[in-house]
């Protein structure tokens, strides 16, 4: 019975969510998109970089596909007929360079192979078999799929950033540079950093309350 | 006594631990009298967690501008 009911609300999601998607394909009709390849870099290298690095886990592999996928736009920008925005058009080129390097990978080894990945190379340290087994007490640490999502959704909420205070959050948070290293770099007083790290991370918890939480 | 202001410069500062201990003390004498800090420092701090667990990555400014150079030649 419960399961019945379950199975019931999870319909009723999907169909919300379909009409919202429907939704937002009419009003993203009314406004026809068009390509700026001269902000693509600043605007999505990061975004793209990141979903990029969540599928091949290897930033230098990642790195490539997200110059090759600019390089792809650019080549096929003529076809590019507005119906989605810029970044989705641009998300999908890199799914394919995605799929076209695992094929790459696969054919160089000739058969079919079940590859494993670890994401990062601490994985491959220690006693990593015994970390596998699932650990009960920790649900959400260990959800890579989640983690992923999570990590667009902030990426996403920094895009919309005004571009010093992303530049600065990035650089603090991301990159791990130290305070004295970055005012030096931007002019800036440290005050003056703190305050833009204040607000950026104000925003940016409000986004996410919008869009995770 | 500090202000919510300063106090949360110091918060935002513990987030990448740089703050003094003297500071920390007067962040926690804070508390003491303002819930909405303390409320806030919670806030912050599980934003940091997710931060951490989302393992964000970020091209560094080098590597941009060689990619904006790249991408102009191939104009």
């Amino acid at each position: 019975m419960t399961a019945l009911k379950f199975s019931e609300s999870k319909k009723n999601i999907k169909v919300i969510k379909l009409n919202t998607v429907t939704f937002d394909n009419d009003s993203k009709k009314m406004a026809s998109h068009q390509l700026n390849p001269d902000n693509w870099v600043d605007q999505y290298a990061d975004y793209l970089f990141n979903f990029a690095v969540s599928r091949v886990s290897n930033s230098e592999i990642a790195k490539d596909l997200v110059q090759e996928t600019f390089f792809a736009g650019l080549k096929s920008a003529k076809n590019y007929k507005g119906e989605a925005a810029e970044r989705t058009w641009l998300i999908a080129i890199l799914k394919r360079k995605v799929i076209d390097h695992y094929r790459k990978i696969n054919s160089n080894k000739g058969k079919a192979e079940v590859r494993m990945s670890y994401s990062s190379a601490s994985d491959a340290e220690g006693d990593w078999l015994e970390e596998q087994v699932a650990d009960p007490f920790s649900k959400l640490e260990n959800n890579p799929i989640e983690n992923e999502e999570l990590g667009i959704a902030i990426q996403d909420c920094i895009s919309k950033l005004p571009k010093k205070q992303a530049l600065v959050f990035k650089m603090k948070t991301i990159q791990r540079i130290s305070t004295e290293d970055i005012c030096n770099e931007l002019g800036i007083n440290p005050s003056n950093l703190w305050v833009m790290i204040h607000r950026s991370r104000t925003a940016l918890m409000g986004c996410l309350n919008k869009n995770w939480f | 006594m500090i202000s919510c202001e300063k106090a949360a410069i110091i918060c935002n500062k513990t987030q990448y631990k740089e703050a003094s201990f003297i500071e920390k003390l007067k962040l926690q004498f804070h508390f003491l009298m303002c819930k909405t800090c303390s409320a806030f420092t919670k806030k912050n701090t599980e934003f940091t967690t997710l931060c951490e667990k989302a393992n964000l990555q970020s091209l560094s400014e080098k590597e941009k501008l060689k990619m904006k150079e790249l991408v102009q030649t191939k104009r």
